[in-house]
């Protein structure tokens, strides 16, 4: 469990080298190691979402991935979305609707609508709906949150 | 918005606007400050053993192997942190015949529910801390477990505290009018059924965290934790760590959803406390999911049984009702676990017109996760139990259930009146709110397309609710029986030598959007933009003391403090501009933020201009004033026990009959919560209660084995509602502001 082995990567356009324990998880890596806390630690299991970044593109469950398999990779997380202009779309829409509340959810939230937008998801509010169904939000009762990424899909109010 | 228009339209409206809330582009972005989110200096973690056992004898603990694990600091037993801590008992002295046994953060000879913690393991990291929590050898001798709360009281059950010789934790009787002589009267239908109310927990996504951090030098203890009564906190962690309150400080920032579980006196984070004072360096602890499922509070958990007396015009006659709740081992420090029972009391029929009315509540000790108090105490077992009865009378007697509600709600005019229960309603608008529901959810329409449905096959239902809420309570919920919780709550208000204005205040922010109602209301007595406003929240050094935001009180007395502090700021700044401008306080108004003449509302003075003079140039100022630019005020409310609001809410629904699965086709929520100071928070405010009431209808259960094992602590096996399955829902307002205050 003490092994160690090195990783070199990419993280919000920064080239990243560090030696990490082969057990660690993405997520503890990338808030404990790197200082990104804005990727937030939710279940640990894979089913809230509050870890989801994108790795290479997709989006990814950072809890669920080892730190070491992301060797190589290209991470963006959402203190990296400044250079996005689809993320900042998304965050503009996201304080308009009040498509958040305390915020927990939001990060992972965010990486989620960005993949929908970005794979060019139009403004159906189902199918942001079905998107969205890994994403556990508490407290707004997902309305706004659809609100929001429609109004950047189009079609929205 | 609706209603004419107020003081708070002029001069500066900001009262019933929309604003963005200027936390959300720092969450956006990233930038929250969650306790999970600091890093101190020398800072170890925690990580605790729990019991494996419903009820079991802690015979013997092996510390050493995990005493040896290289990066271990310490570990604890019960007994080692019970030295430096007084148990606490969760019972208050005007609920009558409540008791509940002494606890400690950790278990000492017995445990009492899977899940309690039994041992603490301090280490440099988390992970090393979990390793070597595994290695604790427990010798436990298993004990009978009473787990269900049915049978908690039976004689042969095993009785959790021996020295009560029964389970029974308390019991409240009301008793009004003469139900039994009224439901023998010969057009009276009763309807009768047994409702079972699952456990649910909060599943906030953000755990429970704590950061214990003892200064040697200032001898002096800071918590940071995920919660929403600092001041409460303060006074625990002094009472039982035996500081005086002064050498505790409570820090609340980012919090990560709230729900009422984390209001409550939780072992694991009084032990991360004391940890951090014998250690003398920082300790964290973060819950992980599985242990949050087995150590958060969780809800409901009542059995019902319950009777509704009709007559054939649709009048109900009275209610009478059985209620029992299992609360788990303990009633909760220091709100106490008998407050859901006791409002459950207080609340079933509390829209209607009732004559009579009985009620038992009965609340007992189970080994299972202790029970307390979570989002809407109480009020779904009540609404649910009168408006199913009643639902099912009017059926039977063959009135449309719209009708029947029109017949029994109080009517708007006739407040104030007592409920049957006896609680002091006033400013409640039942017709008004169920007339615009009717009409919004096009209630005809819906009634054709269910028969027409049927016919089809397909089985669509119409469910309604009338309900009251009870909020911003008086010192009648919690001081007046010994809790360290306060009823009022303050807000300092004050003008910086830039013309800024700063609150600081005792309610505090879980996303509710409390800091931006908090810059909208001393915005708007100054013309201030909201948004440059800077709100202080969260911090016992830095904030009035106060109770904090639960029961949906934050705006209701916070808020009502921040406005009075602003007035009275507005006075000052008045005063200073009247002596400087040569001209009269009540000659001149603050508009856009500026000092304006009243008449002409032509410009006079910046606050910036002020704000330097007093700060830089006092010498400008006649020697006799003595300008302040600071106010404080509190607030509590003291013309009533507690201030009620009301909504009425409807459902659509196709149920599947063949896989008895239910979707959602519609849902419409009119509530009046008096005054809207922000329509989009209420708005999402509303939404986030329904679909949360929603989870716990149709997806979420604690589910326990008979030996008290929770079967479902995982959140892919505890289901909560995702965005696919849930519907839009409509959102209306009908505005009834309260007496009680001037919001």
């Amino acid at each position: 469990m003490s092994e160690r082995i090195d990783i070199a990567l990419t993280v919000n356009g920064e080239p990243v080298e560090r030696r990490v324990p082969v057990r660690q998880n993405l997520v503890d890596f990338l808030r404990v190691d790197l200082g990104l806390t804005g990727s937030h630690v939710g279940c640990e299991h894979g089913v809230c979402g509050a870890c989801t970044v994108a790795v290479n593109g997709s989006s990814v469950r950072a809890c669920l991935m080892l730190a070491v398999q992301a060797d190589g990779a290209i991470v963006t997380t959402v203190e990296g979305y400044s250079q996005s202009v689809p993320a900042r779309a998304l965050q503009a829409a996201f304080e308009q609707h009040n498509a958040l509340q305390c915020g927990f959810c939001t990060p992972g939230m965010l990486a989620s609508a960005l993949e929908y937008i970005e794979a060019g998801g139009n403004g159906d509010r189902q199918a942001i709906r079905e998107h969205l169904s890994g994403n556990y939000c508490r407290c707004t009762g997902y309305q706004a949150i659809v609100d929001a990424v429609a109004s950047v899909a189009g079609g929205g109010p | 918005m609706t209603g004419p228009q107020t003081i708070f339209d002029r001069p500066n409206p900001e009262i019933g606007r929309s604003r963005v809330r200027a936390d959300a582009a720092r969450l956006t972005r990233g930038r929250g400050r969650y306790v999970d989110d600091v890093a101190l200096p020398r800072m170890v973690h925690a990580a605790f053993v729990r019991s494996p056992y419903a009820h079991a004898r802690i015979v013997a603990l092996d510390l050493a192997a995990a005493r040896q694990t290289p990066g271990v600091i310490a570990v604890y037993q019960g007994a080692d942190i019970a030295e430096h801590v007084s148990p606490y008992v969760g019972v208050l002295t005007h609920l009558k015949g409540l008791r509940s046994a002494p606890q400690y953060p950790l278990a000492m000879d017995v445990a009492r529910w899977q899940g309690e913690p039994v041992a603490m393991v301090v280490a440099t990291t988390r992970a090393i801390a979990e390793d070597a929590a595994e290695t604790v050898e427990v010798d436990y001798d298993p004990l009978p477990a009473a787990c269900d709360s049915e049978r908690a009281l039976h004689e042969d059950e095993p009785v959790i505290h021996e020295a009560f010789g029964s389970n029974l934790a308390w019991e409240r009787i009301v008793d009004v009018g003469d139900v039994d002589a009224a439901f023998a009267q010969d057009d009276v239908t009763v309807v009768s059924r047994t409702f079972r109310f699952g456990r649910h927990t909060g599943v906030t996504l953000e755990a429970r965290t704590a950061i214990g951090d003892w200064d040697p030098g200032d001898r002096r203890l800071t918590m940071r934790y995920s919660g929403q009564a600092p001041h409460m906190m303060q006074a625990i962690l002094a009472k039982h760590l035996g500081l005086e309150e002064a050498a505790v400080r409570v820090i609340a920032e980012d919090v990560g959803g709230s729900f009422g579980i984390k209001i409550h006196t939780y072992g694991d984070e009084i032990a991360t406390c004391v940890a951090a004072k014998l250690l003398e360096r920082p300790v964290k602890f973060v819950a992980d999911r599985a242990e949050s499922f087995v150590s958060d509070i969780h809800a409901r958990d009542h059995i019902v049984t319950a009777s509704l007396g009709m007559r054939k015009d649709g009048t109900v006659v009275g209610i009478d009702m059985d209620d029992l709740t299992g609360i788990g081992p303990f009633s909760m420090y220091p709100r106490t676990s008998a407050i859901e029972c006791n409002q459950v009391l207080n609340l079933t029929g509390a829209p209607y017109q009732l004559e009579h009315y009985r009620a038992r509540g009965r609340v007992v000790f189970q080994n299972k996760a202790p029970m307390c108090q979570y989002r809407a105490v109480g009020h779904p077992i009540a609404m649910a139990v009168a408006d199913v009865l009643l639902e099912e009378a009017a059926a039977m007697v063959g009135v449309d259930p719209v009708d029947a509600r029109r017949k029994n709600l109080i009517p708007d005019d006739a407040y104030p009146i007592k409920s049957a229960a006896g609680m002091a309603l006033d400013d409640l608008s039942h017709h008004k709110a169920l007339g615009r529901l009717v009409e919004v959810m096009e209630y005809d329409r819906l009634r054709e397309d269910q028969a027409a449905a049927r016919e089809s096959g397909v089985y669509r239902g119409i469910g309604f609710v009338s309900m009251v809420e009870v909020t911003n309570p008086s010192p009648a919920f919690y001081g007046i029986g010994g809790a360290p919780i306060a009823a009022q709550d303050g807000a300092v208000v004050r003008l910086d030598a830039s013309g800024a204005l700063h609150v600081a205040s005792s309610i505090t922010e879980q996303g509710q959007g409390t800091n931006a109602i908090l810059a909208q209301i001393v915005g708007g007595v100054f013309g201030a933009d909201a948004g440059r406003v800077r709100v202080t929240t969260g911090d016992t050094d830095n904030v009035p003391y106060g109770g904090g935001t639960w029961a949906s009180r934050g705006a209701g007395i916070g808020g009502e403090a921040a406005l009075l502090a602003a007035h009275a700021l507005k006075g000052q700044v008045l005063d200073v501009a009247a002596i400087l401008l040569q001209s009269d306080p009540d000659a001149l108004d603050i508009v856009g933020g500026e000092v304006v003449s009243r008449e002409t509302g032509s410009p006079r003075m910046g606050l910036r201009d002020l704000a330097q003079t007093v700060y830089y140039r006092g010498n400008e100022l006649p020697p006799d004033t003595k300008p302040e630019l600071i106010a404080s005020r509190h607030f509590r409310v003291t013309d009533f026990p507690f201030v009620f609001t009301n909504g009425a809410m409807a459902a659509h629904v196709e149920v599947d009959v063949e896989t008895g699965l239910v979707a959602i086709l519609g849902f419409w929520a009119v509530e009046d919560c008096g005054r809207v100071i922000n329509p989009k928070l209420v708005d999402e405010q509303v939404r986030g209660g329904v679909v949360q009431g929603i989870g716990g209808v149709l997806y979420e259960e604690c589910l326990y084995s008979e030996d008290g094992q929770m079967l479902n602590a995982t959140m892919a096996d505890y289901l909560v509602p995702m965005a696919a399955e849930m519907p839009d829902i409509v959102v209306e307002h009908v505005e009834t502001p309260t007496k009680t205050s001037v919001l």
